[in-house]
């Protein structure tokens, strides 16, 4: 791992110098051990302060919406999963493609950290991966566990290690199988239950709903200028304590909203702070998808035009939702 | 203190958005046929079906709406040539979510109606209203957060 | 609701059709006690010259700022309200009509639930008034002038009958003549008059009419703009022979030394010079260099043409010329070809050159085809004893190779082939293998039926598997689904009656034009039925075979159709939008591009703009709609995440307010 990060940091550097670019835009170590900000550097000797670890799982795509309407260009390490986003983005004429130079970084996989708790590892220090297996440093002692059991949910369901956009890609230099476990089973578990059972499913993880907006803030398909939630005009701003139904209907929207433009991220049920799954709603869309009108992944190519802009004349009609077809 | 009144047996409320060009005008030519549904569907014109908001779904049953129908020009005869493509898909999409939260699917309905079916017009709402009542009054989309 | 709107509400009897069954004082008495509702009232017949006198007193007595009319179907009388509130001064999309008559007095029976529902109709009208905006809708002017773009048989009819109504018309036309695949043709069916002698005055005519310009060995390069005012740039290739001089003598011609080029109007069955017109009656009569078979632009020896040409027409360093112009209308023309039948291996095409097309048939039955019609063989110019055609060869055929749909003109070619070959050579064999016979036309079952009846073509209704060139013969191999056998026959020759599909040009002109086409892109009506040769994009219009397979009589007629829609167009001084359009809030576009995807006019496009968003400025890419464009249909509101677009006169708040009061208990 210190290998890539001196790489990663050498290469900036080089950058830096070189004029090509003026800023990085990376992780940088929080208040806890496993905090891993969001961060830009700007002047070369600052560059210390970068962190690339197995906490680093913030995509960092997003932030170039900002970021590249400044003058100049910045660097920007982009994780395979994090191009997808990128170039959702770019379709979108989010980002300046050409205020940012992308650096493909490698990676295998981030930790949960809500799973280390989970196992009773508290007061965390800093991790060692040997490649199977965590060695978790905490206050109270040293613990073990295999790496699957700590990764998080989306890197057991890695969408590759290949980057979908990048000016140029730091390789790995060892071999890393990602884990290629069906990103569809939970939701096909819901499916399969009964309505009620469902229902209630729902009802209990909705409900912890505090309508902090983490979700939609980290979000990068969820990227408008002003959202619908905030716009007095839309008729459905700002009701959180108003009726109960305000919460369902935020999220419910905001999965149409990022429908056929999701990528599949995870980010939004890795910050909520209630723990609310809410990737199972953008995976029931994208099963969907790929169900009703062929295979497709958000972000894989630029120039793909989107499901719900896109039609056929023979599309299923939305009765066969009731028919079982959805099922 | 009111005096405690005998309880009215269920009617529904349901709120059927109709585009300008083929569903309105098949729900004027059920009428001007003399043919019946009941009173309690409540039409709204818009455009095109694909003018239809998922937001606008989820506000009338959130408002105590039992069920909404979306009715529009049969697919390839659009007025405006492409919109209710674009219905098709949202709306599969939409219904689809709303039955994995476990809202009963059958308070949702697309169906495709021309200027000429006013009879279909007319036998589709006499179907749906029966659906709805059957299914009785809609407390999960108005109520879900269970708030004790 | 807090809008200071002054509301009036007029509830109409409509005689007895309402009132029979809603109580209308009760409805009248009920939305005077909505908020903003100053008056309310109710009349026997509100359409009347009373009821609307009744409504214009109250707009002036009142200042009423909006007024809803609780009556019939607003497809019905909402016009007539609009003109009634505008003769009062007020903005005629402040009104609002709520249908108590189609949709609640003739539907339900029961005088109280009637009522009722008159009621809530009548507050959500109120509700969705309360946020009404006066609209006013848009003027453009009209360029009177008209672009048609292909030169076959539909552009030239739509330019002459645009022309004839006293319009300037351009012919954008990108081979060196026009003329199109008309020009190529023998006879015509079911008359069997002669293609040329019907065409070529035509052509004639176009030419010299002084309001039709023709953009010959040109093509359309890109288009902006919208409906009454395109500009188009025509990109006009170098022909290398100056029209303004050349006399059409045709000397450059008979010198020309490079002599071995196939003739692409003979289809590859005859050769032509390096310097050519395409066929003798071609317009206009002045040649065009191949740079490709010259000898003078491949090795700079040669110039014989030049030497020869008194007239000094021509000039090797002639450049493609860029014309720009404005336009009112735009007619696509582009036409069809027949489909490459190089994947249809079991028929031999490539193998043999006795395997024509039906087109190729056409060249050499031509008496000014290649072998002045006199039908001889391709390989060894002998006569054919036995000839057999095989219909839908990649019609309705949904492997890849093929085309789904029908391509409708062969079955009477096919028989027109037949019959004509049968009248003349009548010790000829001619046998068709067909799937079905498809003759639907005036007089074409009939002469369908002399084929088969007076000139004894056999018809064999079944497909052939395979044809095997052996020995001089081809050895057609083919089922008899009506005798339940298989069926060999040594033929001299085999024409194959291949689909047609769209010009290859069709497809980027109408991404330029943005303008739909469907899957075998042909273009897309903008009603199938009552609107066929309009293009959902306003101002483009569709002649002829790129809307989908037609004979020469349906192409005149769908060419004069046309014409008689863009002169309908370029009649107008201005043109009045509908003001009920898609609008962007630029404070809250995201300039996604999410809504453009969805337009079905492409009325929508981008422009960076500095933005005073609270105080931050900053330049920012924001979705603009072209009002003159937009249709309202309002597909855009929906794709938009911001919710930054929305459509006036059927706008977020104003539906979403008609849902709580029809919702309100």
């Amino acid at each position: 791992m210190q290998a890539i990060v001196d790489q990663i940091k050498a290469k900036a550097q080089e950058l830096l110098a070189a004029g090509t670019v003026d800023r990085v835009l990376g992780w940088e170590a929080g208040e806890l051990a496993y905090d891993r900000t969001p961060a830009v550097f700007g002047p070369a000797e600052a560059l210390d302060g970068l962190k690339y670890d197995l906490f680093c799982a913030a995509n960092l795509s997003k932030y170039l919406i900002a970021e590249t309407k400044k003058e100049g260009k910045v660097l920007a390490l982009l994780k395979p999963c994090d191009t997808y986003s990128f170039n959702q983005l770019l379709h979108e004429h989010r980002i300046r493609r050409e205020g940012v130079y992308v650096l493909g970084i490698p990676c295998r996989g981030k930790i949960d950290v809500r799973k280390l708790a989970a196992m009773g590892m508290e007061g965390i220090t800093g991790v060692e991966d040997d490649g199977t297996t965590l060695t978790v440093h905490t206050l109270y002692g040293d613990h073990t566990c295999s790496r699957e059991e700590a990764l998080l949910e989306r890197c057991l369901c890695c969408k590759g290690k290949e980057h979908k956009a990048f000016d140029e890609v730091i390789a790995d230099p060892e071999p890393y199988t990602e884990p290629d476990r069906d990103r569809f089973s939970m939701v096909s578990k819901l499916e399969a239950m009964a309505p009620q059972e469902r229902f209630a499913f729902w009802q209990g993880e909705l409900s912890k709903c505090i309508r902090c907006n983490a979700c939609r803030n980290v979000c990068p398909a969820c990227s408008c200028l002003n959202c619908v939630f905030d716009n007095p005009a839309s008729g459905v701003s700002g009701k959180a304590n108003v009726d109960p139904f305000e919460e369902q209907l935020f999220h419910i929207i905001r999965a149409f909203h990022v429908a056929g433009r999701c990528t599949d991220c995870g980010e939004c049920s890795r910050v909520c702070p209630q723990g609310i799954p809410l990737h199972l709603l953008n995976r029931k869309f994208i099963q969907d998808i790929n169900r009703f009108y062929g295979e497709y992944q958000a972000g894989a190519d630029p120039d793909a035009r989107g499901p719900l802009t896109s039609y056929t004349t023979g599309d299923v009609e939305p009765s066969v939702v009731s028919k079982g077809g959805a099922k | 203190m009111q005096a405690v009144t005998e309880k009215k047996p269920f009617t529904p409320l349901i709120v059927a958005f109709c585009c300008n060009w083929c569903s309105y005008a098949g729900a004027d030519l059920a009428g001007t046929s003399r043919l019946s549904y009941p009173a309690n569907v409540k039409i709204i014109r818009v455009p095109c079906s694909c003018r239809v908001n998922p937001l606008f779904i989820l506000r009338a049953f959130q408002r105590g709406a039992d069920g909404v129908i979306l009715c529009g020009c049969h697919p390839g005869d659009c007025h405006y040539s492409t919109g209710n493509y674009y219905t098709r898909r949202r709306m599969t999409l939409l219904f689809s979510m709303l039955d994995y939260l476990g809202i009963e699917r059958e308070r949702t309905r697309v169906e495709w109606v021309s200027a000429a079916e006013g009879t279909k017009f007319a036998a589709t709402m006499n179907d749906f209203v029966q659906t709805i009542t059957e299914l009785g009054e809609n407390v999960k989309l108005g109520d879900l957060r269970c708030k004790q | 609701m807090s809008s200071l709107q002054k509301i009036g509400v007029f509830v109409c009897w409509c005689g007895s059709n309402i009132a029979a069954t809603v109580d209308v004082k009760a409805v009248a008495e009920a939305a005077s006690h909505e908020p903003g509702v100053v008056f309310a009232t109710d009349y026997q017949y509100m359409c009347s010259e009373g009821g609307q006198a009744r409504i214009r007193e109250a707009i002036r007595e009142y200042g009423l700022t909006g007024i809803v009319i609780c009556s019939c179907s607003p497809r019905m009388h909402e016009a007539t309200f609009r003109k009634t509130a505008q003769a009062a001064g007020l903005n005629p999309y402040m009104v609002e009509i709520a249908n108590i008559r189609e949709q609640c007095s003739w539907i339900h029976r029961d005088m109280a639930e009637g009522t009722e529902k008159a009621i809530i109709l009548a507050k959500a009208a109120i509700a969705k008034l309360h946020l009404n905006t006066p609209l006013k809708a848009g003027e453009s002017p009209v360029v009177k002038r008209a672009l048609v773009i292909g030169g076959g048989i539909a552009g030239i009819q739509t330019a002459l009958d645009i022309a004839d109504a006293g319009y300037e018309v351009d012919i954008v036309e990108k081979t060196p003549t026009i003329g199109g695949k008309m020009a190529q043709l023998d006879k015509t069916f079911p008359t069997l008059d002669c293609a040329a002698c019907i065409l070529t005055p035509k052509m004639v005519e176009a030419a010299q009419n002084e309001k039709i310009h023709l953009y010959t060995w040109s093509e359309v390069q890109s288009v902006k703009g919208f409906v009454g005012n395109f500009t188009v740039e025509i990109r006009k290739k170098a022909r290398y022979v100056d029209e303004t001089k050349c006399t059409g003598c045709g000397l450059c011609m008979e010198k020309c030394p490079s002599r071995k080029t196939k003739s692409e109007f003979n289809l590859g069955l005859s050769n032509r010079t390096a310097i050519y017109i395409p066929f003798a009656q071609a317009i206009p009569n002045v040649p065009v260099i191949d740079t490709e078979a010259c000898l003078k632009f491949k090795t700079g020896k040669c110039g014989i043409c030049q030497k020869n040409c008194a007239a000094g027409a021509i000039d090797y360093e002639q450049k493609d010329e860029i014309i720009t112009q404005q336009y009112g209308a735009i007619v696509a023309a582009t036409g069809f070809n027949p489909i490459s039948l190089e994947r249809y291996d079991e028929f031999a095409y490539s193998q043999s050159p006795d395997v024509i097309t039906s087109l190729e048939l056409e060249r050499l039955m031509n008496a000014a085809g290649p072998t002045k019609g006199v039908l001889l063989r391709p390989s060894d110019h002998e006569h054919p004893k036995t000839i057999v055609f095989v219909q839908c060869v990649g019609s309705r055929d949904t492997t890849d190779c093929g085309k789904p749909y029908c391509s409708k003109i062969c079955c009477m070619y096919t028989a027109k082939h037949a019959m004509m070959i049968r009248e003349k050579y009548p010790d000829t064999d001619v046998h068709v293998f067909y799937i079905d016979v498809r003759t639907p036309g005036k007089n074409f079952d009939e002469f369908y039926r002399r084929a088969v009846e007076q000139y004894g073509v056999d018809y064999i209704k079944g497909m052939v598997g395979k044809v095997v060139p052996h020995d001089g013969k081809l050895l057609v191999q083919g089922s008899d689904l009506i005798g339940g056998e298989q069926i060999k026959i040594d033929a001299d020759l085999v024409v194959l009656a291949a689909a047609i599909e769209p010009d290859k040009s069709a497809r980027p002109l109408a991404t330029m034009l943005t303008a739909s086409m469907d899957t075998n892109d042909f273009f897309t009506e903008a009603h199938p039925k009552l609107r066929p040769v309009e293009s959902p994009t306003a101002g483009v219009f569709l002649s002829g075979v790129c809307q989908g397979p037609k004979d020469i009589p349906e192409t005149v007629a769908q060419a004069g159709a046309a014409a008689a829609k863009v002169i309908g167009l370029l009649a107008k001084d201005k043109l009045v939008g509908n003001p009920c359009v898609a609008h962007s809030n630029e404070l809250m576009c995201n300039g996604c591009a999410t809504c453009e995807n969805v337009c079905p006019y492409g009325a929508i496009g981008y422009i960076d703009k500095e933005i005073n968003d609270h105080g931050r400025r900053e330049v920012r890419r924001i979705a603009l709609v072209n009002e003159a464009v937009c249709q309202g249909c309002g597909a855009c509101t929906v794709a938009c995440p911001s919710g930054a677009m929305d459509l006036k006169g059927f706008s977020n708040q104003q539906i979403m307010a008609e849902v709580d009061a029809i919702c309100k208990p």
